[in-house]
C-alpha cells in the first residue's frame, strides 16, 4: 500500500479551472463520471433503476387514475366490470366444497392488472406503493449504515489504542450474530411500540424502525474494511508527510483520510442497497419488517404466501421486482467499483 | 504456535461473553416496555406477568438477572417458555438441531462443489460465453431472496406438475428424520438443498473467479508458466489452490451462520422443523426466552465455527502464527 492515493496526486494540467497550483479537487470525481458514462452496462442499469424509482413514485397516480382503487382498503365486496359484466373481486371457490373465496387473478386490464390479494386489494397498485417503501427503507438504511460505519471505522483506525480496542471487539461481536437473527431480535423488542426521543417521536409501525434495524445490522461489514483502509492510510507517505509538516490531526482527517475513505464507502453503497432490499423483504416476510397496513415488496410476498398455489401472481410479481432491482444495483455497483478502484477487482 | 492457539481461544471466550451480554441487553434492557410482560407472551394475565417477574428475578439488578438467565440456559438448562406453557427451551433447540444440520450440510456439499466448479470454469473461459453465462446466472442467484426461490420451487414441484412423472417423487413439504426413513429423508431434502445452495453457488463462484483472475497476476504464476507447465496445471494446481483460501474461510463463517439458524427462511418455506423454524414459531407468539435462546445458540455456533476456521488456518499457513 505504498502507492500514494490518486486523490492526492492527481495533477490536471489539462483542466484550466483547477486551482492555482494545478491541484484539482474535482478531477477524480469527473473521471469517475466519465468512466460510468463510458460503460453501457452502467448507463443502462442506472436508467432502468431511475425508471423503477419513477414508477414507484407514480403509485398514487396509478392507483387513482388507472386502477381506480384504494390499495390500502380491503375490497372484499368490490365488483369490477370485465367485458361489460360485473365480476366480484373475491370469487366463489370452485374447488373442494365450493366454500370460501379466492381473489380474482390477473385481469391484464387497467383494474386488478395483476389480480387481487387475500383482502381484495389491487396487487399492481400495492406493488408500486410497496416499491416506494422498499426502496425508501433500503436507501435510508444504506445511508445510515455508511455513516455509522464511517464514523466507527475511522474512529477505530485513526484514534487507535483503547478506542480501537473497544470498537473492534464490538464489531467482532456484532459480526458473529447471524444478520437475520440480530434483526429479528431487534425488531421484536422495537416493533409495535412507540418511542419518544426528546422532541422526536417514533410511532409504532413507523418505517423508521425497519430502517434503523436494517441500517445497523450491516455496520460491521462496512466498518471493518474502513478501519483497515484508515490504518493503511495512516502509514502512507502523504499522511506521514502531512504529520511531519505539523498539520493538525483534525485537518489531516478531513483533507486526507476522509476523501480517500469516501471511495470505499461509495463502492459499498449500491451493493449494500441491494442487500438491504433483500433483507427488508425477508424481514417483512417473517412479519418483523414493515407492518400492515403499510405495503412493501416483502409484505406483499407475505400476503402471497397463503395464495401461492391458487394465485401465484401475488408472490411472483414482488419477487420479480426485487430480483430485477437488485440485479440492476449489482450490475451498476460492479462497474462503479471497477471505475473507482481499478486495481482491485475484488469487492466486499 | 501454542500461544497463538491459546490467544485465539481466549478471544473466542471473550466474544462469547460479549455476545451473551448484548443479547441479554436487547431483550431485557430495551426501554419503554416491561420485559416481564414481553416474556409472558401475548395477552398474558396479570398473575402470569407477576410470576415471570419473580421467576426471572426482574425486580433485581440487571447483573443478577443476567446471571440467572445464563445459569438457566447453560448450567441447569431448565429455562421454560411462558408463551408455550411449560415447553423446555434447551431440549427443544437440541431436538430441532438435526433437521437444520441435515439441511445445511447437504446444501454445503452442493454449494462448495457447484461454487468451485463455477469459479474455475468461469475463470478458465474468462470473457467468453461460458464465463458470461455462468456469471449471469450467479448474479441472478444472488439477486433473488432465498424464500422466494423456495416458493417458486414449491410452485413447480408441489402444484400442478406434482402429479406428472417429473415431480411425483417429491414428497409433501416437511421433514422426515434420517433415522426414520433415509430414502424419504433424501427425497424431501433435495429441493431445499438445491434452493439454499443456489444462492451460495452464485456468491462463491463469483468470488473464486475474481480470486483466480487476480492470482494470475502474481509472480509465482509467471514462474509456473515460464517453467513450461500446461495452462490447465497452472490453473488448477497453482492459481485455484491459492485463490481458494478465502473461500474456505468464508465457508466456515457461512456454515456456522446457517446452522445457527440463518436458514430460517428456507426452513419456513419448506416446512422443515429446524432451529430456524423454531425461532419463527417463537416469533409468532412472541416467545422471548425461546428467541433469546436460539439467537444465543446461533451466535455461539458462529463464534466457534470462526475459531475452528482460524485454527485450521494457523495449521495451514505459518505466516498467521505470528499475528
Amino acid at each position: 500500500m505504498g502507492a500514494p492515493s490518486e486523490h492526492e496526486t492527481t495533477l490536471s494540467p489539462a483542466d484550466p479551472s483547477a486551482g492555482e497550483q494545478g491541484w484539482s479537487r474535482r478531477g477524480p470525481w469527473r473521471r469517475v463520471l466519465q468512466g460510468l458514462l463510458a460503460s453501457p452496462t452502467a448507463v443502462i442499469s442506472a436508467a432502468l433503476l431511475a425508471l423503477i424509482v419513477a414508477a414507484t413514485l407514480l403509485a398514487p397516480v396509478y392507483a387513482k387514475h388507472v386502477a381506480g382503487t384504494d390499495p390500502f382498503r380491503s375490497g372484499l365486496s368490490a365488483k369490477i366490470r370485465i367485458d361489460g359484466k360485473p365480476v366480484p373481486v373475491m370469487q366463489q371457490s370452485t374447488e373442494g366444497l365450493g366454500l370460501g373465496v379466492t381473489p380474482i387473478g390477473p385481469t391484464w386490464g387497467p383494474q386488478y392488472l395483476l389480480g387481487a390479494d387475500g383482502q381484495g386489494r389491487d396487487v399492481a397498485a400495492r406493488l408500486l406503493y410497496g416499491g416506494q417503501n422498499s426502496l425508501l427503507i433500503a436507501g435510508a438504511a444504506t445511508i445510515l449504515c455508511l455513516v455509522i460505519a464511517a464514523i466507527v471505522g475511522i474512529a477505530a483506525g485513526y484514534l487507535g489504542g483503547a478506542v480501537d480496542g473497544v470498537l473492534s471487539n464490538l464489531i467482532d461481536m456484532i459480526w458473529a450474530f447471524p444478520v437475520y437473527l440480530l434483526a429479528i431480535s431487534l425488531s421484536i423488542v422495537m416493533i409495535g411500540k412507540s418511542y419518544a426521543f426528546g422532541p422526536f417521536e417514533i410511532s409504532s409501525g413507523s418505517l423508521i424502525v425497519p430502517i434503523l434495524i436494517i441500517g445497523l445490522v450491516y455496520v460491521p461489514y462496512v466498518a471493518r474494511p474502513i478501519r483497515g483502509r484508515v490504518l493503511a492510510l495512516n502509514q502512507s507517505e502523504f499522511v506521514m508527510a502531512a504529520r511531519g509538516l505539523g498539520i493538525r490531526p483534525g485537518r489531516i482527517l478531513w483533507r486526507h483520510i476522509l476523501p480517500n475513505v469516501s471511495t470505499t464507502l461509495i463502492v459499498f453503497a449500491p451493493m449494500l442497497m441491494a442487500l438491504n432490499i433483500v433483507t427488508e423483504s425477508s424481514l417483512s416476510f417473517l412479519s418483523v419488517g414493515v407492518q400492515p397496513p403499510n405495503a412493501s415488496w416483502g409484505t406483499i410476498l407475505q400476503d402471497g404466501q397463503t395464495l401461492l398455489y391458487s394465485r401465484p401472481m401475488v408472490s411472483l410479481a414482488p419477487g420479480l421486482a426485487i430480483m430485477v432491482t437488485v440485479l440492476l444495483l449489482n450490475l451498476f455497483g460492479d462497474v462503479l467499483r471497477d471505475v473507482l478502484d481499478p486495481k482491485s477487482a475484488r469487492g466486499r | 504456535m501454542l500461544a497463538a492457539i491459546f490467544s485465539r481461544l481466549l478471544r473466542m471466550v471473550v466474544v462469547m461473553f460479549g455476545i451473551s451480554v448484548i443479547t441479554f441487553l436487547i431483550f431485557f434492557a430495551t426501554p419503554s416496555s416491561d420485559p416481564a410482560a414481553r416474556i409472558a407472551g401475548k395477552n398474558a394475565a396479570q398473575e402470569t406477568i407477576e410470576a415471570v417477574r419473580k421467576d426471572f428475578g426482574l425486580d433485581r439488578p440487571l447483573y443478577v438477572q443476567y446471571g440467572l438467565m445464563m445459569k438457566r440456559l447453560f448450567v441447569t438448562r431448565d429455562l421454560t417458555s411462558f408463551a408455550n406453557r411449560g415447553q423446555q427451551i434447551v431440549p427443544a433447540v437440541a431436538a430441532a438441531a438435526p433437521a437444520t444440520l441435515s439441511l445445511v450440510s447437504g446444501a454445503a456439499v452442493l454449494w462448495m462443489l457447484g461454487g468451485i466448479l463455477t469459479g474455475i470454469a468461469a475463470a478458465a473461459w474468462r470473457g467468453r460465453w461460458p464465463d458470461k453465462l455462468l456469471m449471469g446466472i450467479s448474479m441472478m442467484a444472488v439477486a433473488m431472496p432465498v424464500f422466494w426461490v423456495g416458493e417458486m420451487v414449491n410452485l413447480i414441484t408441489q402444484n400442478r406438475l406434482h402429479d406428472t412423472w417429473a415431480f411425483a417423487w417429491v414428497p409433501a413439504l416437511g421433514y422426515t428424520p434420517f433415522s426414520e426413513d433415509p430414502g424419504l429423508w433424501f427425497r424431501s431434502m433435495v429441493f431445499p438443498w438445491l434452493t439454499l445452495a443456489f444462492l451460495y453457488i452464485g456468491l462463491y463462484g463469483r468470488m473464486l473467479r475474481t480470486g483466480i483472475i487476480e492470482t494470475y497476476q502474481e509472480d509465482f504464476i509467471r514462474t509456473a508458466r515460464a517453467k513450461g507447465l500446461t495452462g490447465r496445471k497452472v490453473l488448477l494446481k497453482h492459481a485455484t489452490r491459492s485463490a481458494i483460501i478465502p473461500i474456505v474461510i468464508m465457508f466456515g463463517m457461512d456454515f456456522g451462520v446457517l446452522v445457527g439458524g440463518a436458514a430460517v427462511l428456507t426452513e419456513v418455506v419448506f416446512g422443515i422443523n429446524g432451529v430456524g423454524r423454531l425461532t419463527y414459531q417463537a416469533l409468532k407468539v412472541l416467545d422471548l426466552p425461546m428467541i433469546m435462546a436460539t439467537v444465543l445458540y446461533a451466535s455461539f455456533f458462529v463464534v466457534i465455527a470462526n475459531a475452528v476456521v482460524d485454527l485450521l488456518c494457523l495449521l495451514i499457513d505459518p505466516r498467521m502464527r505470528r499475528a
